[in-house]
């Protein structure tokens, strides 16, 4: 029987390593009273020491202010709170609001940038953007257009301004950016572009760009060391991403990088997941398409990769690998292991040692999943963790202009960038995910700048022979690679989820709720129905003594085209709008932030 | 040589159950013969065939295809149209062929206080220029309800003078 350290990278975070972090940022996040960080820590753990609202008393949980942003479209990543004033950001056109808890909420300041409206034509899937980051009394907006503002947080003041991509070439933000010590760590998406991803680091200070290191591309642009990088344990060698693409394709390859980002002070390594390669049309690009969904380690002052692991090479369903890598210290066969674990869009959930990339747990985190029979565990193999591919559900194997059904998970992935949450007390993960799956029919398309490149077409149902719905609500055991309880949701769950010292969990779901469960049991405590269906993530702080919980509401983004086109029927929209048929009965558009107290 | 726009500014309920009659008497729908594998009208535009048994023509069933990789994302699924964008199963029929592909070409843009609606141009896009016959053959079908929602069942081979078509259109 295995045991579980008590320690989560969180408190280590927080009590003892704030010296090597950013200082400003690692003394926000160690304050549990704001939130300071999209992702709740550097560990990425959505986790807080904040126990006032426990599973005794969220029963009661009721209303205690509202904010509407003024946009429409889908409402993804969450508010921060530093000290007196909450900060809001809205999706296209990216308006940030200050507001004053110390005034019930009135408006400090606002931001509203000018953006070229021709970038609303190349985001592949509604104007979504994740969110603010907040350093040194900045804060950070990376816009639609890639335009990365520095903002001074007390008067919204404009410090400075830089473009981190190319809308004409189809580039485009829809992340938020991570601090760490004195650099921004800042994505791009375009994936279905033809975008060559990359990761680059800003100057806290002044802006100015300080390395950036590509997903595809030669060993230079990468920032890898052929000697010295490793993929499970071995030197990754020479020219490792331009040997798996035909000729120049790497140029067009994708990979590109809009998921959350991890920090590991103590290592110094920044942790992400790249997407899919390009184009969708697997036949059109043989090879691995490395360093596509892979997991990379980056030292955070040169952008050097220390490991890689590609998790799906040479993609044939769009299972890009962004999703988030939550880091946390656990006993493993009676040792204590520095570990990420990662919830891939394929359907498996990855457990590696984060020190060294070494490949522990790789499982199934729903039962429909059926790509692949499972990732090959045998060192000694020569196809060492890569994943077994079912014939039958490939999509390169069936070939272009065949239409290939039945494939679980879909597009859309067992999760998408709807981020999971680790609970210290429990030592369980909570992950919201998508039961849906699909029929896929590739076929041949051409490349040109700045224009879709897709080269499939999709249809999206909800997995056949289950409960019907198209979500679970799951506690995974990261150690055992088991799930441990299952809550079916009749729609895919798009929200990140909160875990509380309280002992209960929050996650929101698509026809609007914000639901309270027992994150022991996994029992329903609470629900509330906000008024628009939620794809943001649940936050809480603490403001003179009270705590809060709040999640910005406004269905929309990949899981809700379908509803956001106004849309009722099978037959899908980057492959969404299919299983969603239903969601226009339940809620309608809206962006709204609503904030939930205890009585008095 | 410039066409007469199409008379009937149908509404939706009328398009949605048009009958029979009008797709075997509107000129603008009517199958005449055939150029180059497609199915065109007396004028020469492209239009639909769709069989007794519900066999669509090769034109129909690649763009059915081609539209759900390059044009639902904005458009909707089936040419339905979206929130912020129209529904171009009803555009294909109310719309001059020369005029829908300009409007695909060039892109359009209406911005405003109350509005942020973009087309983008699809000039240089060749998955979009080089079907674009087809996308306009299949919207046209939505629009005369000839074809439902959903992929289509029953399709016609490709046939070989599209396959080289294609072929040289998209660079070998």
């Amino acid at each position: 029987m295995k045991t579980i350290g008590i320690l989560s990278l969180t408190l280590l975070l927080g009590m003892t390593l704030s010296a090597s972090a950013n200082d400003s940022v690692t003394e926000a996040i160690g304050n549990s009273k704001q939130w300071a960080i999209q992702t709740g820590d550097y560990a990425n753990t959505r986790y807080s020491e904040l126990d006032q609202i426990n599973k005794s008393n969220v029963k009661d949980l009721k209303v205690a202010w509202t904010f509407s942003t003024g946009v429409l479209r889908g409402h993804e990543g969450s508010p921060l709170v530093i000290g007196d004033i909450m900060y809001v950001h809205s999706p296209f056109p990216n308006t940030v609001f200050a507001l004053d808890l110390a005034n019930d909420g009135k408006i400090l300041w606002r931001y509203e940038p000018k953006q070229n409206p021709d970038v609303i034509a190349v985001m592949c899937c509604d104007t979504v953007n994740r969110g603010l980051a907040y350093a040194d009394g900045k804060v950070f907006l990376h816009q639609a257009d890639t335009t990365l503002v520095a903002l001074d947080a007390k008067t919204g003041e404009v410090k400075w301004s830089v473009v981190n991509g190319d809308p004409t070439k189809g580039e485009t933000n829809t992340a938020t950016v991570l601090p760490v010590k004195d650099k921004l760590i800042v994505g791009i998406s375009g994936g279905e572009y033809g975008v060559q991803g990359h990761v680059t680091a800003y100057s806290i200070e002044t802006g100015e760009l300080l390395w950036r290191a590509y997903s595809v591309g030669p060993d230079d642009q990468l920032l890898v060391d052929p000697e010295k990088t490793t993929q499970l344990g071995k030197p990754i060698g020479k020219d490792s991403s331009i040997s798996t693409w035909e000729g120049d394709q790497w140029k067009i390859g994708g990979g590109t990088t809009w998921g959350w980002y991890s920090y590991d002070p103590e290592l110094n390594l920044i942790y992400y997941g790249t997407g899919n390669p390009s184009t969708w049309n697997p036949k059109q690009r043989p090879g691995d398409n490395k360093w596509s969904m892979t997991i990379f380690a980056r030292d955070a002052d040169t952008g050097m990769a220390k490991w890689v692991y590609q998790m799906t090479p040479h993609d044939e369903w769009d299972f890009d690998g962004v999703n988030e890598m939550i880091l946390t210290d656990q006993e493993v066969d009676g040792q204590m292991r520095k570990l990420l674990t990662h919830f891939d869009r394929n359907g498996l959930a990855y457990t590696l040692d984060r020190e060294t990339g070494e490949l522990l747990v790789a499982e199934k985190y729903d039962p429909a999943v059926n790509w692949t029979t499972g990732v090959d565990m045998d060192p000694a193999s020569e196809t060492y963790g890569r994943p077994a591919v079912v014939a039958q559900y490939s999509t390169e194997q069936n070939g272009e202009d065949t239409n290939t059904t039945g494939v679980c998970p879909a597009a859309l992935g067992t999760k998408d960038q709807q981020p999971a949450a680790y609970s210290p007390k429990t030592n369980l993960f909570y992950v919201p995910t998508n039961h849906v799956c699909m029929d896929y029919e590739p076929f041949k398309v051409s490349y040109a700048a700045g224009q879709p490149y897709v080269g499939a077409t999709l249809s999206m149902y909800p997995a056949p022979d289950s409960h019907g719905g198209m979500g679970n609500f799951i506690a995974w055991d990261n150690i055992k690679g088991e799930i441990k309880w299952s809550l079916p949701e009749q729609f895919s769950v798009w929200s990140g989820a909160l875990a509380t010292a309280g002992d209960i969990v929050f996650y929101g779901t698509l026809e609007g709720y914000l639901k309270a469960i027992d994150s022991e049991t996994g029992e329903e405590l609470f629900k509330f129905k906000t008024p628009s269906g939620i794809i943001g993530n649940v936050m809480t702080y603490e403001r003179e003594g009270k705590q809060y919980v709040a999640v910005l509401s406004g269905v929309g983004g990949w899981a809700g085209i379908g509803l956001a086109a106004g849309l009722t029927n099978p037959t899908e929209g980057l492959g969404a709008v299919g299983g969603y048929a239903a969601l226009s009965e339940y809620t309608a558009l809206g962006g709204q932030l609503t904030v939930f107290e205890l009585p008095d | 040589m410039p066409k007469s726009l199409p008379i009937h500014a149908l509404g939706l309920v009328a398009l949605a159950t048009l009958p029979l009659q009008a797709q075997e008497t509107d000129p603008n729908l009517v199958a005449d013969h055939q150029e180059n594998g497609r199915w065109v009208t007396a004028e020469g535009v492209p239009t639909f065939k769709v069989e007794e048994d519900g066999t669509v023509d090769w034109a129909t069933f690649s763009g059915f295809r081609r539209y759900h990789a390059e044009c639902h994302v904005c458009h909707g699924p089936d040419g339905e149209g979206s929130t912020y964008a129209p529904a171009l199963k009803k555009s294909a029929l109310a719309m001059d062929y020369y005029d829908f592909i300009g409007v695909v070409a060039e892109g359009r843009q209406k911005v405003g206080a109350a509005q942020n609606s973009v087309m983008p141009s699809f000039g240089t896009n060749p998955n979009v220029m080089c079907y674009l016959d087809d996308i306009y053959t299949y919207l046209k079908a939505r629009g005369a309800g000839a074809v439902d929602r959903g992929r289509p069942a029953k399709r016609a081979d490709k046939p070989p003078e599209v396959a080289a078509d294609e072929d040289s259109c998209m660079g070998g």
